[in-house]
């Protein structure tokens, strides 16, 4: 069996503020292989955005890792000191963002940047370093690498600075890469060279790649396993194509239906009534279950877990037997919402 | 789908617009450096008939936004006209007569965060269009109407004490529908309406949409630059890149049988959902500078099919059939195509 | 189909208990130094507004001046008296009493001629952010020569033509009024700038593009639509300058061009009391000075905190 590059077992996090705490994310656990690309995928506030930050470590004060444990390759990451926690950032797990424009320092021409970030991993140093520098651009696809080596970010369009963004990340050869929304500001056509290549990247070099968007069809090209997260739960995981012809979660079902296919044709779209709720007043047991079209008993009182289901995990009462009314604690007992 | 006897409610006529990004003038004297432009749009004409909704779809750089501005009037274009029911937008008129045509014009934008002034409750934001043009006298009657309308984009007419941040950003796109209506236009340009929304919340903001227009006959010109939110919401589809049309047909044609080799590339982009495993052929190159077209047909760098004539001379709109049919199904610039190569 | 709406609606009884209940106010109940340096403007402000009900006398009444009571030391030193808490000057004036209504003075000075630079600057900072081109240069250019010239320059200027255009008809209100438009006039600047950035900003909004489209007046628009949303840094700026204002009258009356003796202002006590300080008589320079003093660092220390305090939220 091998040893997943990342493991997140019950993670949560928290923002106090003034007039109620904020509970990010909740219970959230799942794992990465080497080599595996792992989509979270989630609307606005749904926590994958901070899932990412708080495993890279990069959570503001006053919000705090409230609970759980971050493994890196078996070793604990979330309690580490900051000296050291900057020593695994950029070298052991490389980040890529959303916006290109902004990841790269205008100032700087893009071959100090690269090799910049590479002298700080590695021992590379002269000439064997603006070596490597270049092969990691022609690597991500950067044409005449030699004298893009020394343009500015504004001389590239935005897909080719996306790709230095890669190539940056890839740079200390990671053994995870966490993508925050990396084609989320990209032209269409774009998106499907960058996902591309961001597949292509993660079998060579044998990183995990953990893929946070909120777009499924980004997913379903390039990742193997999605986790869909809501409310700051995981609600459902499992392989990427079981996930999305056949969900199981009705939060899933709706996201799924929701969004416009090219085959429909005029015909009106699925929609979920109402709005993820506020993550100071999450509802209680389920927290879907204000809106679910097929909520009964248990639902407004149990908080379901992920348990598996088919080749994937749900967290719902329609797929494993609900707790009596009568017997179980509710779940607020166990650090559920406020 | 519609009457050939009955004129379009929109034609646009060889619209164009160019703009100056050249250098300050103190640069351009002590540098010796030329005047520079950006055609944003060339040539554009087409028709909107009553109650149809168009589609124009198009990367960045395709000038789909412009073209949306110069039809509402909040930019002037460079070459060409806009008429609405035949009447040009902007020859010089007398004010009442800009005024109606006004009155019969409405836009919704892009970002809801910045489409309502965070200043104003949501009453005076939709009241403001009722106030301008004088619809409703009293304040009574304007409350009555903005309550009327709150109510019509699914919000309670009690939400428009509130301020726009006090909502979603769903809600807050209902309230620019609300202000958007609240003139009874004839005619709206959608403007990416749900490009910056949730997936959920778009599906909702776009089934509202479908079922104002059934109910007020409403006439859409919709940008995107999505062609599956299109799918969903054209009758008839715009293909713009580098700002021109290269392709407009009727939407069962376009996905069908897509002609221009652009459209297909548009189209392969489009992620597989149902998870069939088509390949996707991702296609080399990205949109270029507009500043610095290329020569011929501007998609000439990208496209498999270029020969010697697309890289030298620039394709004219031309009616183009789809293989087997027997009427033209819609228009194409593309030289391949017209020389029957693809 | 009605989403599900979290914030119960707000009336407008609800708007009074929100504000009570915002971050700002926490923020600034949290600050001691913001606390402390309002209740110092207040009661500053207070006193000098009241001055004419607390005042134990009237400096100006000349029918009260009595002259064997000049050149007396404050009240608990050796000479004193408790009639005159602070002393007098040397024409018999109790210096309380003048720091009273010498702050009415400045404090008036200084509000409206802040009020007449403020309006200037967001009428002008909005025409040229708005309009752009010709306009926008010309106004920049205008304010950036006036910029090259110290404020105080700039007054002085002001207030000399006044006096030379009105040469036999000075009298007091007059002055007055030249004065608050001399300190006006050299403050407008900062305001156009700061107003002008943010009009930039806001008119490419679409908020602003959907009134153009029904076709409102562009007047209505930035006065309606623009400004209740780039009035935000004018209030900061405003408090800061109206410390800066005072200051500046306070040096044109001691230069001898501000207000005249018969209508003192801080600094017109100040330099009075000038004379008398090698002399001993220290009181009738160092109390208006404290008190001037004191009332610049506390509006400055207010605009400083508020500056702060509303940075993130202009974003």
């Amino acid at each position: 069996m091998t040893q997943p590059v990342l493991s997140v077992r019950n993670l949560r996090v928290e923002f106090p503020t003034r007039r109620a705490r904020l509970v990010a994310i909740d219970d959230v656990s799942f794992d990465i292989l080497p080599g595996e690309v792992l989509g979270m995928v989630g609307e606005s506030g749904a926590g994958k955005s901070v899932t990412g930050t708080a495993i890279i470590g990069l959570i503001e004060p006053p919000g705090r890792i409230a609970g759980g444990e971050i493994f890196l390759s078996g070793k604990r990451i979330d309690k580490l000191p900051p000296a050291a926690m900057r020593r695994i950032r950029g070298k052991r797990i490389g980040m890529v963002f959303q916006d290109p424009l902004t990841s790269l320092d205008p100032l700087y021409r893009i071959g100090e940047q690269l090799t910049e970030t590479i002298a700080t991993h590695t021992d590379l140093r002269g000439a064997a370093l603006r070596e490597r520098a270049i092969a990691l651009l022609s690597e991500v696809g950067i044409p005449a690498p030699e004298h893009r080596f020394d343009n500015y970010p504004h001389q590239f369009s935005g897909g080719m600075r996306q790709r230095v963004v890669l190539a940056l990340a890839l740079a200390a050869d990671p053994e995870l890469v966490i993508a925050d929304e990396p084609t989320t500001a990209l032209d269409v056509s774009v998106q499907a060279q960058i996902i591309e290549l961001m597949k292509r990247l993660a079998r060579r070099h044998r990183a995990a790649i953990l893929l946070i968007t909120h777009d499924m069809g980004v997913i379903a090209e390039a990742a193997d396993r999605v986790a869909v997260m809501y409310a700051g739960r995981i609600v459902e995981i499992g392989p990427v194509r079981d996930v999305v012809s056949a969900p199981l979660h009705p939060y899933t079902r709706g996201l799924m239906g929701s969004i416009p296919k090219l085959d429909g044709a005029l015909d009106r779209l699925v929609q979920i009534p109402g709005s993820m709720p506020r993550l100071t007043a999450i509802p209680s047991g389920c927290p879907f279950h204000p809106r679910c079209p097929r909520v009964f008993a248990p639902c407004p009182i149990h908080r379901p877990e992920l348990r598996p289901q088919a080749k994937a995990q749900v967290a719902c009462w329609l797929y494993h037997p609900a707790p009596s009314a009568q017997s179980e604690k509710p779940a607020t007992l166990r650090g559920g919402s406020p | 789908m519609t009457a050939a006897s009955a004129p379009p409610l929109v034609r646009a006529e060889n619209l164009g617009r160019i703009f100056d990004v050249s250098s300050p003038w103190l640069t351009r004297m002590l540098e010796n450096l030329p005047r520079q432009f950006v055609v944003a749009v060339a040539d554009m004409s087409f028709e909107i008939a009553r109650n149809e909704t168009l589609a124009l779809v198009g990367e960045s750089g395709s000038g789909k936004s412009t073209v949306a501005k110069m039809v509402v009037g909040l930019v002037p274009p460079t070459t060409g006209e806009v008429f609405i029911d035949a009447m040009p937008m902007h020859g010089r008129r007398r004010a009442a007569e800009r005024r109606r045509l006004r009155r019969r014009i409405q836009m919704v934008f892009q970002d809801p965060y910045a489409s309502l002034n965070p200043r104003w409750r949501a009453f005076d934001i939709v009241a403001e269009p009722i106030r301008a043009f004088q619809l409703a006298a009293s304040r009574p009657e304007i409350a009555a109407r903005v309550g009327e309308l709150l109510r019509l984009v699914g919000l309670d007419s009690a939400d428009g004490g509130k301020y726009p941040h006090q909502f979603s950003g769903g809600q807050r796109q209902r309230i620019a529908i609300a202000r958007a209506l609240a003139s009874e236009p004839a005619f709206v340009v959608c403007d990416e309406p749900t490009s910056a929304l949730d997936v959920s919340v778009q599906a909702q903001i776009l089934n509202l949409m479908r079922d104002l227009q059934d109910r007020f006959g409403l006439t859409f010109l919709f940008i995107s630059h999505n062609l599956a939110v299109v799918r969903h919401m054209a009758h008839r589809i715009g293909v713009m890149y580098l700002g021109r049309l290269v392709e407009i047909a009727a939407a069962d044609a376009l996905f069908r049988a897509p002609r221009h080799p652009y459209t297909r590339m548009l189209l392969d982009a489009v992620p597989d959902l149902d998870m069939s495993g088509r390949q996707r052929k991702p296609v080399e190159g990205e949109v270029p500078n507009p500043v610095d077209p290329p020569k011929g047909c501007s998609f000439h760098p990208r496209c498999p099919f270029a020969n010697a004539r697309c890289r030298s001379e620039l394709p004219p709109l031309l009616a183009a059939r789809a293989a087997g049919a027997v009427a033209p199904t819609g228009l194409v610039a593309c030289h391949a195509v017209e020389e029957g190569r693809i | 189909m009605v989403e599900q709406l979290q914030v119960p609606p707000l009336r407008n009884e609800g708007r009074l208990a929100a504000a009570l209940d915002s971050d700002l106010l926490h923020a600034f109940l949290r600050s001691r130094i913001a606390v402390a340096a309002t209740l110092i403007t207040v009661t500053l402000v207070l006193a000098a507004v009241f001055a004419p009900w607390i005042a134990p006398h009237d400096p100006f009444d000349l029918r009260q001046l009595n002259l064997l009571d000049s050149h007396l030391p404050p009240a608990w030193l050796a000479d004193g008296d408790p009639r005159y808490l602070l002393g007098t000057d040397d024409q018999g004036r109790d210096v309380l009493s003048t720091i009273l209504y010498g702050s009415r003075i400045s404090l008036g000075v200084g509000i409206l001629a802040v009020g007449l630079a403020a309006a200037l600057g967001i009428v002008l900072g909005l025409i040229a952010g708005y309009a752009g081109g010709f306009l926008d240069a010309l106004i920049m250019r205008i304010a950036d020569v006036q910029l090259t010239f110290p404020a105080i320059l700039i007054a002085l200027l002001i207030d000399g033509t006044g006096r030379a255009l009105f040469g036999e008809h000075r009298n007091e209100t007059l002055e007055f009024w030249v004065l608050v438009l001399s300190i006006g006039l050299s403050f407008w600047v900062q305001y156009a700038r700061t107003v002008r950035g943010s009009t930039m900003v806001e008119k490419s909004k679409d908020y602003v593009l959907a009134a153009r489209l029904i076709g409102i007046h562009p007047a209505k628009i930035l006065f309606r639509h623009v400004l209740p949303n780039v009035i935000g840094p004018v209030l900061v700026i405003a408090t800061i300058n109206l410390a800066l204002a005072i200051i500046t009258e306070a040096t044109l009356s001691f230069l001898g061009v501000g207000l005249p003796p018969t209508q003192p202002s801080l600094g017109t006590l100040i330099r009075i009391g000038n004379n008398f300080l090698f002399a001993g008589e220290w009181w009738i320079a160092i109390f208006p000075g404290i008190t001037l003093a004191l009332l610049v660092v506390a509006i400055n220390l207010l605009g400083d905190w508020l500056r702060d305090a509303l940075n993130p939220r202009l974003q």
